[in-house]
């Protein structure tokens, strides 16, 4: 496996990441990160120096309560913020120090986003939203067409293509929100609360199908929740609180069924 | 294999399926964001809110096809301007009295209070100064009655030499127009308008019969072929009788001096229209020294009226106010190209999550701000040629009416077009900057 150092891409790099990857290597290194918010007067210190490592392949759910941080280090993770302190380096990219349109070029290239609200286009049929971030890459029309009907495939909306997202249930939306995370070959699959809308059944075949796809297809999987039960399918929890690591553990996978994937709060 | 996750009752089939087919990686990037897509958008996005585009475009609309329909009526006015004075004749120099001082606009003072300081001799010493001039036409006209057997009428009686239906290229319809001979030994002979035969003989015959002139039997020699408005009176209602018995027997047009007789005009065509200034120079000149004037023009008792010159002024006028028209209606386009800010900037606002969407899944600043402005630049641009239709249409309208033929000019296109173009780009930019500059996580969290 090789790194290229970011500073030496073009304006549009090649992913070398797609598909299986070697799974020791480095996909997230994480040094002291920190964060602090200035609100007027007052300083929110969000992240007090987080470290950790992610190497690729692994499943891995980041819980807290609302207030830990949890949010402040997906932001990080995804690359929408740049931290105060500290270093980031993904998939090999140095990235604390890049600037807006270098950070807009990663999330294109190394990371696909689930959100908590699906966050679809809603005027646009399935298809188009799964298409959209092909786009941004200028991904000729036929081959982004291709693309995106094999990534609403692989998560079994392909029946559902040309339906738009008032005509599918949030479970079905979700699956079309995971397809267009998915069509850009991302490094990395960063879900924000994935579940937080969902009942319990629906939220454990978006589990599942986040599941299969790091196992079958060794894509790295970071869930960010506030759901023990949802954290119960990544191999590897990480647990914030008040702005720091307080534990990184593997807790056992909870045995799948509908009693024990009741809510908890 | 790949249907298996739609079944949603199994969650096992499910994790199994998922993985099925497998992506490819994505190599080869083109990099750019096509301007097919950008456009899509712009379009998917303004179709959403028909009523709302549409009223946006309106504002284009009004000012577009309002400054268009103002330049070319503008411009048509001009035409049919510049077309009466040009069948009046642009060679043609118009002598009439004018009293020191004041600035008689035109020939239009010639019946007016305007003392007759012009005589016969001006006339004939103009003609010896052989210039290169196709004639030059002394005339005397006064309102009088023409009494026919069955009729009578007020008409402008204009007693003139044969040049003057040179000069003015006036042609006999029927019968024929006096003669040299026939002027000089002030024969009572008379030229009617086809109006004022019309008026006296109705359809009858005009041509030989007799009319009454202030008390002067004149024989009805012709009848000239109808020549519509000439800008100062039309020829149709005039009578036309030879000048010496206007000013001999119908008249009585003797100069103080006895010497003479007065003339009320005195009309030279030029061979050239381009000798018109150094002809007007000449007989300037000639005049003053004739009349006893100060060479500086103050104490001129005469005017030259040059009528292209007067064409110039006309035309600059019409231009000047075209010009303003169309500045108050391109005000409206001002206001159009405020509208569309107003609503581009709160498209921005509604669609907050759409642009944090996009640009969390990789757009760039950039693309955002094109997007908006491509959306501006299609709403105004959109609305720049459905207004120059409208425009186009208007000026079509008021051509039909006959009122004026007002032609759509290409340039008058290209502004509109341009304009509409540039109010899209200049209130486009600021709701664009403001959407690209979104920050994506605060967009994304926005309700």
């Amino acid at each position: 496996m090789f790194f290229v150092p970011w500073s030496l891409c073009g304006e549009r790099m090649i992913s070398k990441t797609g598909g299986l990857t070697i799974m020791t290597d480095s996909m997230i290194s994480v040094t002291d990160l920190r964060k602090v918010y200035r609100m007027g007067e007052v300083e929110v210190q969000a992240l007090r120096g987080v470290s950790f490592e992610v190497v690729k392949g692994e499943f891995v759910a980041i819980i807290g309560h609302s207030g830990s941080g949890k949010s402040t280090l997906m932001n990080m993770l995804g690359c929408l913020d740049t931290p105060t302190g500290g270093t980031y380096r993904l998939d090999g990219v140095e990235t604390q120090d890049l600037g807006d349109d270098d950070l807009a070029l990663v999330r294109s290239i190394k990371l696909g986003f689930v959100f908590q609200q699906y966050n679809l286009l809603p005027r646009q049929t399935a298809l188009r939203n799964v298409e959209m971030p092909l786009i941004y890459r200028g991904v000729p029309a036929a081959r982004r067409k291709a693309r995106a009907a094999m990534a609403l495939r692989m998560v079994g909306m392909g029946e559902r293509m040309e339906h738009r997202p008032n005509e599918l249930s949030g479970g079905q939306q979700q699956r079309v929100a995971i397809a267009r995370a998915l069509a850009g070959s991302p490094s990395l699959l960063l879900a924000d609360e994935p579940t937080g809308a969902l009942d319990t059944k629906t939220s454990g075949e978006i589990m599942d199908i986040l599941t299969s796809l790091n196992r079958k297809q060794g894509l790295t999987v970071i869930v960010v929740t506030h759901e023990p039960d949802v954290a119960a399918y990544a191999g590897r929890v990480l647990t914030l609180r008040d702005g720091q690591l307080i534990s990184d553990s593997a807790p056992r996978r909870a045995v799948a069924g509908p009693q024990t994937l009741e809510r908890s709060i | 294999m790949t249907a298996t996750v739609s079944n949603l009752g199994s969650l096992v089939p499910a994790v199994q399926a998922a993985p099925a087919e497998m992506l490819p990686p994505l190599e080869a990037d083109a990099g750019a964001f096509s301007l097919t897509e950008v456009m899509r958008v712009a379009f998917d996005s303004l179709l959403a809110n028909k009523t709302r585009s549409f009223l946006t475009m309106l504002g284009v609309i009004i000012g577009v096809a309002s400054v268009v329909a103002l330049l070319s009526l503008g411009d048509g006015a001009q035409a049919s301007i510049t077309g009466e004075v040009q069948s009046i004749g642009t060679n043609l120099l118009t002598i009439i009295p004018s009293s020191p001082g004041t600035r008689a606009m035109g020939p239009g003072s010639l019946s007016g209070n305007t003392p007759q300081t012009l005589s016969l001799d001006d006339a004939e010493a103009i003609s010896a100064l052989n210039l290169p001039v196709t004639g030059v036409s002394p005339q005397f006209s006064a309102g009088a009655d023409i009494v026919a057997a069955a009729a009578d009428k007020n008409a402008q009686v204009v007693g003139t030499t044969p040049a003057y239906f040179v000069v003015n290229e006036l042609y006999p319809a029927n019968g024929s127009l006096f003669t040299e001979t026939q002027e000089r030994s002030a024969e009572p002979v008379v030229v009617l308008g086809a109006n004022l035969a019309k008026d006296l003989f109705g359809n009858g015959q005009a041509v030989g019969q007799t009319v009454r002139v202030k008390d002067v039997a004149l024989r009805v020699v012709g009848v000239l072929a109808p020549k519509g408005s000439n800008g100062f009176g039309s020829v149709d209602d005039q009578a036309f009788v030879p000048l010496s018995l206007a000013q001999q027997r119908m008249f009585g047009a003797r100069t103080p001096d006895g010497n003479s007789y007065r003339v009320g005009s005195i009309s030279v065509a030029a061979q050239n229209p381009a000798d018109l200034t150094s002809i007007e120079d000449r007989i300037t000149v000639l005049l003053r020294e004739r009349h006893r004037t100060k060479a500086d023009g103050s104490t001129d008792d005469f005017r030259v009226v040059n009528m292209a010159s007067a064409l110039d002024t006309l035309n600059s006028v019409t231009t000047i106010l075209t010009g303003f028209l169309a500045a108050i209606a391109g005000i409206s386009l001002l206001v159009g190209g405020i509208g569309i800010m107003n609503i581009m900037l709160v498209s921005v606002s509604e669609r907050t999550r759409e642009i944090g969407l996009r640009k969390a899944v990789g757009a760039r600043g950039q693309d955002i701000l094109v997007q908006f402005i491509v959306e501006a630049l299609v709403v105004s641009v959109t609305g720049g040629v459905i207004g120059l239709s409208f425009g186009a249409l208007i000026a079509g309208l008021v051509s039909l009416s006959g009122l004026l033929t007002a032609t759509v000019s290409l340039s008058s296109v290209a502004l509109a077009l341009g304009f509409s173009l540039a109010v899209g780009l200049f209130f486009g930019i600021y709701p664009a900057r403001r959407a690209a500059r979104l920050n994506p996580i605060d967009a994304l969290r926005h309700e």
